[in-house]
């Protein structure tokens, strides 16, 4: 192996368990598309963790993440610092947005309404950037548990002309669920959008689908099932699209919402997560999983 | 000793190497080594010679063996092979040279495969390395993929005098012998590596993280990096499954995830951090040596395994030594049945597979007799997990980003069999990628065979 320096240079804290890096990864940066992901392994021993793309920058060739430290891998990265690298670093993976592909003149008549769910905000801000850049106005709305939890608030509404906030708890913007905001926007404000772009937790991004089906409005949603290779090679990542398998590290990680069968993927996101998960693991004879040491899922 | 049979070779016991991940065969000493060797009775026209897709000078390597010059040995072999102690494990030698000996027609063939190992294994631990290139010309060739062809290709290439540039998708270099193979037939840091420290020592220089057709496309390694021809080594790496019910269920894997969990990914090493499902009573369903190799593996992670097969026990198309191992460890076989339906519980678990009994009837194209299922035969194996081994196809991701690449419609690149020169000028292609999955040994004479085309290629493009 040549050496690689996946250098991060920059990391900021956007919440409280959520970072952004800027990671140096030129092949990646000069190469990489909205809706795309990357894959990274931390050090020797650690796994390959998929991230969706969420900025480049071609001239500097960094890549943006950002990542909520959720498990033993996401929580080791958050350890790292600027100047620290990563091991491994590679993309982009997947299909670009479907509306980077979609024709322009197509693409004028649509109103494009994005839909962001925590940390799915990361995802969904390049797309919004990317939109604004070729003189699309978008809205957008951006949807947590709380106050607290909200991230990209601001460079969202660089490039987005409108921005919802709405929080569970009530506690930043309007209270509800995105799909409470999608039904005022929709009912009370007398919007009225061609596309949906929805990312977030599944259960989210299901939900918003039984919506919008209802409504007739087509939506796109970001799927991130459980990878391995992410290049297409293992077979983790299938999903039922419609009536057919579809990897999504090739053939995604963006589909058609309507076609997904969420809870066959949801089922299959819990896999190594749930009791019922860690069940089917192979006994450890006492050991921690982690060789950082396991600080037990808080989940 | 006995001369019509082979020397024995030491083997882990099975009760006891079921409980771990290192090598099952243990090879021969140099006494055994040389004992073997002298059944070789040096033919005159060695039919063993045909037999190797490579075409190793096989008498002539055993005669330095028998005369204690391992060192010539391994120069012997090293001009016709680069990864010796790889396919001295896992070639499919019965069906290879050593079925053409002349030994095996009284008795048994001589143990070319174990004294090729033998050899290599030597050299390794007495650090003899390949020849380093003299003239180095200046000029730019990249080989994508690093499997057994790009490994080869890369080698020859390097040895002509070119700059060689490996590009790796993954994090390793080594393809199917780093991610699919086990540690337990092929000792990843022991044998894969230095074998491919050797090659990087001729000059190769191997960039790993680099998707061919995502990170960087090859009409940009062409027109804009100044490689002058590409060598598309990118193995069949697709898995298949059978479009049965169930089948997304949780506890239902394709070999190669299994595979890579535990090889690549190193699961089954609890340092790492990696998460592998076991399940206490695994199907295996297929006959291939990817089957046994999954099989293997989950006996090891624990399991109790049976291997279903929809063909009869001739049809395996595993290695039989693979087969005789697997047996010995304890694993199952059910022939004569296929899947229909993989039965989930109400969390979305596995907790059955329905299967139905499967008879013989006429040959089909491919001269096998056709499995049919018999009506009304259906029943359930009790099981809690499902490994699909029904074989890969190659990746479109680079034909699907070529242009001007063609492709047949398994989705294999169509390349000339004796150059391996596709559809687009200075694009060559080999191993896997063009064959589907095939063999370590194949892939290597396509790499090699291809090695030398491109190099005329450059020649007559420069002069
Ligand atoms: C295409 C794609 C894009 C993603 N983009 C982002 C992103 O931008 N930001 C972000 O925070 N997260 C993203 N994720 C999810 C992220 O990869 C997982 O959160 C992460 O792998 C969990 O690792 P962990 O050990 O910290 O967590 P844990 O929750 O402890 O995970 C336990 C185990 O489950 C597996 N696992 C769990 N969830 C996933 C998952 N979704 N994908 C793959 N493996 C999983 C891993 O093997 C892990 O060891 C994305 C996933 C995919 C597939
Ligand atoms: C589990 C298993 C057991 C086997 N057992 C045996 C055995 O006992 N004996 C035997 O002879 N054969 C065996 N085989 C078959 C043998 O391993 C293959 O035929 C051989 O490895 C093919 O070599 P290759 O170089 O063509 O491809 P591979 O070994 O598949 O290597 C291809 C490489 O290219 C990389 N790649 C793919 N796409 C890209 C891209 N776009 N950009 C960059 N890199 C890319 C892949 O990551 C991979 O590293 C086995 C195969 C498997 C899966
Ligand atoms: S490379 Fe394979 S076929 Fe050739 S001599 Fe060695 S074991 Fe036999
Ligand atoms: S055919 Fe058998 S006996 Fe003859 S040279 Fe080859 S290995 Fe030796
Ligand atoms: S992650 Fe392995 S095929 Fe998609």
């Amino acid at each position: 192996m040549e050496n690689h320096s996946y250098v991060i240079t920059r990391k900021e804290k956007l919440a409280n368990s959520i970072y952004l890096m800027d990671v140096k990864a030129p092949r990646v940066a000069s190469h990489c598309y909205p809706g795309q992901f990357i894959i990274l392994i931390v050090d020797e021993k650690g796994e390959r963790i998929p991230l969706t793309i969420c900025d480049y920058d071609r001239e500097e060739g960094t890549v943006t993440i950002v990542f909520q430290a959720l498990g033993p891998s996401t929580k080791l990265m958050a350890e790292y610092e600027v100047g620290d690298a990563f091991r491994d670093f590679t993309g982009p993976l997947g299909q670009k947005s479907v509306l980077i592909d979609m024709p322009q003149e197509e693409l004028r008549q649509k109103n494009v309404l994005f839909v962001a769910g925590g940390v799915g905000t990361a995802p969904v801000y390049p797309q919004v950037k990317w939109m604004k850049e070729k003189g699309y106005d978008v809205d957008c709305i951006i949807g947590a548990r709380n106050k607290e939890l909200i991230i990209l608030e601001e460079p969202m509404k660089k490039y987005a002309k409108n921005v919802y906030i709405t929080t569970d708890d009530g506690s930043y913007g309007m209270k509800g669920n995105v799909n409470d905001a999608i039904k005022d926007l929709i009912n009370n404000k007398g919007k009225k959008y061609d596309i949906i772009v929805a990312i977030g937790p599944m259960i989210m991004m299901k939900y918003v689908c039984i919506l919008t089906k209802e409504l007739g409005i087509k939506t796109i949603v970001s799927m991130n099932p459980i990878m391995v290779d992410g290049t297409g090679m293992c077979g983790a990542c299938r999903l039922t699209i419609g009536d057919t398998i579809k990897f999504a590290c090739v053939d995604g990680p963006e589909f058609d919402g309507h076609l997904v069968n969420f809870d066959e993927a949801m089922n299959r996101l819990s896999m190594y997560k749930t009791e019922e998960g860690k069940k089917h693991l192979r006994e450890k004879e006492g050991e921690t999983h982690h060789h950082k040491g396991c600080q037990c899922h808080d989940e | 000793m006995d001369i019509l049979k082979k020397v024995p070779i030491r083997e882990q016991d099975p009760s006891v190497r079921v409980n771990n991940f290192e090598e099952v065969c243990l090879g021969y000493t140099i006494d055994e080594a040389m004992e073997e060797g002298l059944r070789c009775i040096q033919c005159k026209n060695p039919r063993c010679v045909k037999g190797c897709p490579v075409s190793i000078d096989i008498p002539g390597f055993i005669k330095e063996i028998v005369n204690n010059n391992f060192k010539d040995a391994y120069e012997v072999i090293n001009k016709y092979s680069a990864l010796p102690a790889v396919c001295g494990r896992v070639c499919p030698q019965e069906s290879q040279c050593e079925e053409v000996c002349i030994r095996g027609i009284k008795g048994e063939p001589v143990a070319i495969g174990k004294l090729e190992r033998f050899v290599a294994d030597w050299a390794r631990e007495n650090n003899i390395l390949p020849k380093p290139p003299q003239n180095k010309n200046g000029r730019k060739v990249a080989i994508i993929g690093s499997g057994p062809a790009g490994i080869t290709c890369a080698g020859e290439m390097a040895k002509y005098g070119y700059d060689v540039t490996i590009f790796e998708a993954l994090h390793e270099p080594g393809g199917v012998l780093v991610y699919g193979i086990p540690e337990f037939r092929l000792p990843k840091e022991k044998v894969v590596k230095p074998e491919i420290e050797n090659v990087k020592s001729l000059g190769v220089k191997i960039e790993t993280n680099v998707i061919v057709g995502k990170s960087v496309t090859i009409d940009e390694l062409l027109d804009e990096e100044g490689y002058e021809a590409v060598f598309i080594a990118s193995g069949a790496g697709l898995p298949k499954f059978m479009g049965i019910p169930g089948e997304n269920a949780n506890g239902v894997f394709s070999a190669n995830e299994y595979l890579t969990r535990s090889n690549l990914m190193k699961a089954f090493d609890e340092d790492y951090d990696t998460p592998i499902i076991t399940g206490e009573r695994v199907a295996v369903v297929g006959g291939g040596n990817v089957a046994m190799d999954a099989a293997r593996t989950a006996v090891r992670l624990g399991a109790k395994v049976t291997i279903v097969y929809r063909r009869s026990e001739s049809e395996l198309p595993a290695r039989t030594e693979e087969v005789h191992h697997a047996k010995e460890e304890g694993i199952e076989f059910m022939f004569l049945t296929n899947p229909k339906e993989i039965l989930v519980d109400d969390k979305g678990w596995v907790k059955g597979m329905k299967c139905v009994r499967m008879d013989l009837g006429d040959e089909d194209s491919t001269g096998r007799r056709r499995p049919i299922e018999i009506e009304g035969t259906e029943f359930i194996i009790d099981v809690d997990s499902v490994i699909m081994s029904l074989g890969t196809s190659p990746n479109p991701l680079i034909s699907s980003t070529t242009k001007g690449l063609e492709t047949n419609r398994y989705q294999c690149i169509v390349a000339d069999d004796e150059t391996g020169m596709t559809s687009r000028e200075g694009v060559f292609a080999g191993g896997d990628a063009v064959t589907g999955s095939a063999t370590v040994i194949l892939a290597m004479g396509a790499g090699k065979a291809a090695a030398k085309a491109m190099n005329q290629y450059i020649l007559s493009k420069n002069s």
